[in-house]
């Protein structure tokens, strides 16, 4: 069958199951625009600038654990894709990236809107293609979307000269992939597993740390298995959140700078951590030479690479955290079931000892306080199939606290590459993945107006997302940062001047807007929201002097962590 | 530490780009890259010598294999590989030094390769250190330009580096 280039790439989409895209149009994308605008199969939502596409399209793939895509045209509107795909790299979501190029001829010559993102792009994507011959597209676009979803999962760019969009080629439905150097392990060595479970029955002091790896392979059932089989004390990255629920009497909530005093306790004295789909990043160690001092460890991970880049490995196993966990579970299940008691049942006394020293919580005297915000979203959504998202700073760290996760992929939020700005366009992938959720974007000040253009976007598309502003007028965690370590000089993070009357935006955009200043409006207005089903701006406005505890200070190990809020020193100069 | 890397990788546009930043941007710095066609024309051999004094060259091997258009890679130890740099020498022959420029050619097995008045061409195969060595003895009638190859690898034996 004869065909555009441009029709080809919407038809091997369609193939690739592609129901959504988020995108933005250009002089370079037109031919492609218009073949997706008569495709029957695909929806593309126009956004408002092409960074929300991005974002959007990864946190469409977090909500559905589908290949999320995003468009753009050449020059400006590639490299606006640019944090969005670096977010996605980061926290390894499998995304497709499409974007049009100049015409083959006039790449390298400084061309209107001439970008080289693949280019740019080199090091953070999985992989990149730029389209040299227009009969590949259908062999591109199945490679790209098989390499974006399996292994470690992350973005794959696909740049697009206009000319081979434009010219005719002969349509090849079932293309075969030629990828010899990509052979991702599945399986994991099943003499490892046995040395796993072997090092587990040993141990004393077990703890499991477990990322984003566990929700990426859907591991979540068999991780919580594996947990409740060994009665091992559970902590999650902030990508791991939902692994296993954070009601779940084993469950120790996050760990790391800003994570629970007791995980970071538990991790800090256990004798055996068991890392599943977790790389050991550094806002989860602290100072690595200090973290986990007695432990050794098992780590399971998708990744070859990430086994020992930062920790000596006792036991690595490579492979899926899904088919690995089971197999664990498997042969652990046998040897726990014949034990007379629980080798670690003084661990778990110690843990419920610094649960109850050391619990997550704050101090009020009747005044809004932002945990108190996120108490009630969490409690007004917990019987209901909702989706968390969050922006990055303050109300990031508190969402990760007091929001407990019930379920995978209902925790949403920017981990490795922290971005500005993902609240918003995260809302509107997962509501448009997810359209019968319920979804809450905690947001703050700061990061929500980076992109509040795009609440264009949700009125456009009737998408009824809750952007909660937690409003303390701050670029918050950097002015803790000053607070604490940068002697209380405030350098440019007061948002006062300029901030908008985010009522009247709400208006403006024909968004539903409701202000609470006091507790008692707190759960009325997230109830009138929710009731709504419109897109909805929920300012909270809040005191600026919150600050996000227990935290690691920077460079520190997790035992000097500091536990709560310094009380403000009264008097003197 | 030096290491001699030997990938072979899928003969693509924008491969040895992705190679060499991937070295960079991991923090390691490459002493020499060769690159060329292999007995099958869809693949490349590349060698690269690396410096992996601060980080271990397994890192550098895991990131290299996670790179989708390469096939294979492996640390070719000296003592189980043959290695070779090929470099070419400009050096000033004055009539009065010649005869004693051959000779340094002929003791290395050298070839000349370009004669004119006052200069020789000198073409030079071997090791890293046999290279070293002549240009050392060249050194004293006057390099005036020279040009290396940088170093290709091939296991010895029946071992090929796909194994």
């Amino acid at each position: 069958m004869k065909m555009t280039g441009a029709k080809a790439l919407v038809k091997s989409l369609e193939n690739e199951g592609v129901k959504h895209i988020f995108g933005y149009p250009g002089g370079r994308l037109i031919s492609v625009h218009h073949e997706l605008h008569e495709s029957k199969k695909i929806q593309h939502l126009l956004m408002r600038h092409e960074q929300v596409a991005a974002h959007a399209a990864d946190a469409y793939a977090r909500a559905t654990g589908k290949v999320g895509v995003c468009m753009a045209t050449s020059g400006p509107g590639a490299t606006n894709l640019v944090t969005g795909i670096a977010n996605a790299y980061m926290d390894s979501i499998p995304m497709v990236a499409i974007t049009a190029q100049v015409g083959s001829m006039d790449i390298g010559t400084d061309a209107f809107q001439e970008a080289d993102i693949t280019g740019i792009t080199l090091p953070i994507v999985k992989h990149s293609y730029l389209v040299k011959d227009a009969t590949e597209i259908p062999r591109i676009v199945k490679e790209a979307f098989f390499i974006a979803s399996t292994g470690r999962p992350g973005p794959v760019l696909i740049d697009l000269p206009s000319d081979m969009s434009m010219s005719q080629i002969e349509y090849d439905p079932d293309p075969e992939m030629s990828l010899p150097g990509y052979k991702p392990t599945f399986k994991g060595n099943n003499r490892q597993v046995k040395a796993a479970a072997k090092m587990i029955l040993a141990s004393q002091r077990p703890v499991i740390y477990a990322g984003g790896g566990v929700i990426l392979s859907n591991a979540a059932p068999e991780l919580t298995k594996l947990a409740h089989v060994t009665r091992i004390p559970t902590t999650t990255t902030l990508m791991g959140k939902g692994a296993i629920p954070e009601d779940d009497e084993l469950s120790l909530g996050m760990l790391g700078m800003h994570g629970t005093a007791y995980a970071n306790h538990a991790i800090s004295n256990s004798d055996l951590i068991i890392a599943i789909g977790a790389r050991f990043d550094d806002r989860v160690t602290g100072k690595l030479s200090t973290f986990a001092p007695h432990a050794k460890y098992i780590h399971i991970d998708v990744d070859p690479a990430e086994i020992g880049k930062n920790v000596k490995v006792d036991v690595p196993i490579v492979g899926d955290a899904k088919q690995i966990v089971a197999a664990l579970v498997k042969e652990i299940k046998d040897d726990m079931a014949k034990l007379e008691k629980l080798p670690w049942a003084p661990w778990h006394d110690q843990i419920v000892a610094w649960k109850k020293k050391h619990p997550l919580t704050y101090k009020s005297e009747g005044e809004l306080l932002p945990q108190y915000v996120i108490e009630q979203i969490y409690e007004a959504t917990k019987n209901l199939d909702a989706v968390i998202t969050t922006g990055v700073g303050q109300h990031q760290m508190w969402a990760a606290q007091f929001v407990k996760t019930l379920k995978p992929r209902t925790f949403i939020s920017s981990g490795g590459l922290g971005t500005m700005g993902f609240g918003v366009p995260s809302a509107l992938g997962a509501q448009v993945g997810r359209p019968e959720a319920v979804v809450f974007d905690i947001d703050g000040d700061g990061s929500f107006q980076m992109v509040s253009q795009d609440m264009a976007t949700a009125t456009a598309y009737d998408l009824p997302i809750n952007i909660c502003i937690l409003n303390n007028q701050w670029l918050g965690m950097v002015r803790q940062w000053q607070e604490l370590f940068w002697d209380k000089r405030y350098a440019y993070t007061d948002l006062t001047p300029g901030m908008p009357d985010f009522m009247k935006l709400a208006e403006a955009y024909g968004a539903q807007g409701i202000r609470i200043t006091k507790p008692a409006e707190v759960m009325p207005a997230i109830k009138r929201a929710i009731k709504s089903k419109r897109p909805c701006i929920l300012e909270f406005v809040i005191t600026g002097e919150q600050g996000v505890f227990p935290m690691v200070p920077p460079g520190k190990g997790l035992q000097d962590m500091i536990y709560e809020q310094p009380e403000p020193q009264k008097g003197g100069s | 530490m030096r290491h001699t890397v030997s990938a072979l990788v899928e003969n693509k546009p924008g491969v040895l780009v992705r190679i060499a930043g991937l070295f960079a941007r991991r923090g390691f710095n490459i002493e020499s890259l060769a690159v060329g066609p292999t007995e099958k024309p869809s693949i490349s051999r590349m060698t690269i010598v690396v410096d992996v004094a601060d980080r271990p060259l397994e890192q550098v091997s895991k990131q290299l294999n996670k790179l989708i258009n390469v096939l294979k890679v492996s640390d070719l130890k000296a003592s189980e590989a043959v290695e070779r740099e090929l470099s070419l020498f400009k050096v000033s022959a004055k009539p009065e030094t010649r005869a004693e420029v051959v000779e340094i050619v002929d003791i290395f097995r050298a070839k000349i390769v370009d004669a004119s008045r006052d200069e020789l061409i000198i073409e030079a195969t071997g090791t890293e250190d046999k290279i070293a060595a002549i240009e050392n003895m060249l050194a004293p009638y006057g390099i005036r330009e020279m040009s290396r190859t940088g170093k290709i690898a091939l296991a010895r034996g029946g071992r090929k580096t796909e194994d």
